[in-house]
């Protein structure tokens, strides 16, 4: 047997058993099948009753008040003077009460009486009274249908259009933010698993001082092509289960909860995302593994990795900001430099706010990253593997790397 | 072509690091069925050397054969290696780690695993190897390293300080088992700063002091010539006219006699019996490799 393909099987192998893997693994459709369990176990146990009605006070100078007193979930109860709507609001009997001036064609003001500490009233009351107003000021002015018009002028439906003119797949806000930063989440996870696996099993290897053991069997070559494609093939099953989660989770949801039931993942989304999510994957594990190999120990090598692990997280500062103008310079920026480009791609393939051109100068931009810091990786790694001791200063590991 | 085919051959390898030669022009080969010593004092480039051997570093210059071949994959499958610098993988257990190791030199599972329990059961390990590497003593973890290294019955073997840290009963059973790879036709290396051992064991040996190869045949020979023509005695009186004697110094128990050179050692005893001396002991002085050793760092500096 090949053994490049040797060492792809244990490092698949001993992957699939590390219990962090399983958990991370698992975590997610557990999560999904807990969530769609609760929000079943609370739709079955708990029917809301009708919903209380408020009672709110008022009095009324103007004499203009007198109709419309029962709203929406609210009773206005009329008290002729001040004192009775004091003691019926010490009493509870009614939640706040409000004071119509005489003057209040001209002046709008209304004084509002409150036990509750906050004294800013909710929209929500506010909008009660607002219609309660309005309701008596315009009753025999306009027709009943304007008066609806007047309370609520404006339900806004918003309908985004692509560059053709013609109506844009996805519309609705679940599925245009929440899908491409969660999709962009998940790969983002696994793919620094992955390669942070493999960081750990080139450290612990050297650690141990296997390695020397090793390479009097196999070159540093296959070594390295062997842990990346293993851990990397590992990765792919996570994803694969996490995509077969998310889409078994769309599917239901659709049907138990009305809120999701625009959300849909297209076929093609994940397949970009499996494009880079190996893109991805193949950059960070000859980055990983270079640096793992340059430290004697792991806590060495973590340092070192700090360097294009802070640049790789740049796209979720920006998250909001890339899901929601896509077509911006700095999402465009992020999207060709390598560090970043699987996950702001894939952030805005969801959001379809990427050209067909810069998906392709992003792939040609990342493949020749990965191929360059794979070439780096392999010196670097047949170069360090054997030396412990001092830490080498960067001049010295790029002298290294020219002399091996 | 020789009938027998070396199983190392090397021809002049150097090997230079931050511009310092840490092999210079190194040569020697070693026969089947040999214990061959790697001596010299720590950085001396014996690791350096053998890993070269390995393939895990490219010399500068110079060749290397294996097995009749320049290495490559084929042949490291016939090759053991016990670096000084070694371990097992934690995590694993003891017949997970060989079972993998055997893989990587292309040995058959099945194989492998009957031939892991029965050199198991020759060091007594027998009864670990479902633990964890993690569980056992550092002594044991050698063990299991030194089956990792024959388990796939390679044909060149190299040791590298192979009994830093054995305790005497597992030293004398790692002695027994690799004499025993010698009387089965394998070539050994064995690289060492412990004289003693080399002198037990090795029939050739390659001296190596700063990279440079200062002393290499055959144990007997490299001793006879640092032999110093004198003889240990010890007996009950010290006649005169002793045949070819220079001089002589006495010792808290013992007398040292110097020899001219011409004379052997048997007539000098043969003189003493018909002188009616009663001899105590009579040996012939070799020096140690120790001395040996020491004799020659000295004469390189």
């Amino acid at each position: 047997m090949n053994k490049t393909f040797i060492i792809l099987k244990h490092e698949f192998r001993q992957t699939l058993k590390n219990k962090s893997f399983i958990i991370l693994t698992l975590a997610l459709p557990l999560l999904a099948i807990l969530g769609l369990g609760i929000y079943q176990g609370v739709q079955h146990w708990y029917h809301p009753g009708a919903p209380q009605e408020v009672r709110i006070g008022y009095l009324d100078r103007t004499g203009m008040f007198g109709s419309y007193t029962s709203q929406p979930g609210v009773l206005f109860v009329l008290y002729p003077d001040e004192e009775q709507a004091k003691d019926a609001l010490l009493a509870k009997d009614i939640k706040e009460y409000f004071v119509i001036p005489s003057d209040y064609l001209s002046s709008g003001l209304i004084t509002r009486y409150t036990t509750s500490r906050d004294v800013e009233p909710s929209k929500k009351i506010t909008g009660q009274i607002t219609d309660f107003l309005l309701s008596n000021l315009l009753a025999g002015e306009v027709s009943p249908q304007v008066m609806e018009r007047v309370k609520t002028p404006l339900l806004l439906a918003s309908v985004r259009l692509d560059e053709t003119g013609e109506i844009a797949s996805s519309q609705d806000v679940v599925s245009s933010f929440v899908v491409p930063i969660v999709f962009a989440l998940l790969f983002m996870i696994s793919i620094f698993f992955a390669s942070g696996f493999l960081f750990q099993s080139v450290t612990e290897e050297k650690e141990n001082r296997v390695i020397e053991i090793l390479l009097s069997s196999v070159s540093s070559r296959q070594l390295l092509v062997g842990k990346v494609l293993g851990l990397g093939a590992a990765g792919l099953i996570q994803v694969a289960v996490w995509l077969i989660t998310v889409i078994v989770f769309s599917q239901v949801a659709q049907g138990i909860i009305p809120a999701l039931s625009d959300l849909s993942i297209p076929a093609s989304l994940i397949g970009w995302g499996l494009v880079y999510f190996i893109l991805g994957y193949l950059l960070f594990a000859a980055l990983y593994a270079g640096v793992g190999s340059i430290g004697a120990t792991a806590r060495e090598g973590q340092g070192w990795s700090t360097i294009f692990v802070l640049p790789a997280i740049l796209p979720y500062y920006f998250s909001y900001f890339i899901v929601s103008s896509p077509e911006s310079a700095v999402s465009r920026a992020l999207t060709f430099f390598p560090l970043t480009s699987p996950i702001t791609s894939m952030m805005r393939l969801a959001t379809h706010g990427i050209s067909a051109w810069e998906i392709a100068l992003s792939l040609v931009i990342l493949a020749g990253s990965i191929a360059l810091t794979m070439w780096f990786a392999a010196k670097i790694f047949r170069v360090f593997l054997l030396m412990y001791g001092k830490r080498p200063a960067l001049r010295e590991i790029i002298r290294y790397v020219r002399e091996a | 072509m020789r009938a027998i085919m070396n199983t190392v051959e090397t021809f002049q390898i150097s090997k230079s690091f931050k511009g310092i030669k840490v092999v210079d022009n190194v040569s020697f080969s070693i026969g089947p069925g040999e214990i061959f010593g790697m001596v010299g004092p720590n950085g001396a480039g014996k690791t350096t050397t053998i890993r070269m051997l390995m393939d895990i570093i490219k010399p500068d210059s110079g060749e290397i054969k294996i097995l009749g071949e320049p290495i490559n994959e084929a042949i490291k499958n016939r090759i053991g290696y016990l670096p000084e610098e070694r371990g097992l993988y934690r995590k694993l257990t003891v017949s997970e780690s060989l079972s993998y190791l055997a893989a990587l030199k292309n040995m058959r599972r099945r194989l492998a695993r009957e031939r892991a329990e029965e050199l198991l059961k020759r060091v007594n390990m027998l009864p670990h190897k479902d633990k964890k590497t993690d569980e056992l003593s550092h002594g044991m973890g050698q063990l299991i390293q030194f089956v990792a290294t024959i388990l796939h019955n390679p044909e060149l073997v190299v040791f590298d300080e192979p009994f830093a840290a054995l305790d005497p009963v597992n030293t004398q059973l790692l002695k027994e088992l690799i004499l025993e790879l010698r009387s089965q036709g394998k070539s050994v290396i064995l690289s060492t700063h412990m004289m003693n051992q080399v002198e037990e064991l090795c029939d050739r040996i390659l001296m190596i002091n700063k990279g440079q190869a200062v002393l290499y045949g055959s144990l007997a020979e490299i001793k006879s010539r640092y032999r110093n023509n004198s003889v240990f005695l010890e007996c009950d009186r010290l006649p005169e006219g002793l045949p070819g004697m220079v001089g002589s110094k006495s010792h808290l128990k013992y007398i040292e006699l110097f020899l001219d050179g011409r004379t052997s050692p048997q007539e000098v005893l043969s003189a003493l019996i018909s002188k009616g001396v009663t001899v105590g002991r009579f040996e012939v002085s070799t020096p140690s490799l120790n001395e040996i050793f020491i004799q020659v760092v000295k004469e390189g500096r």
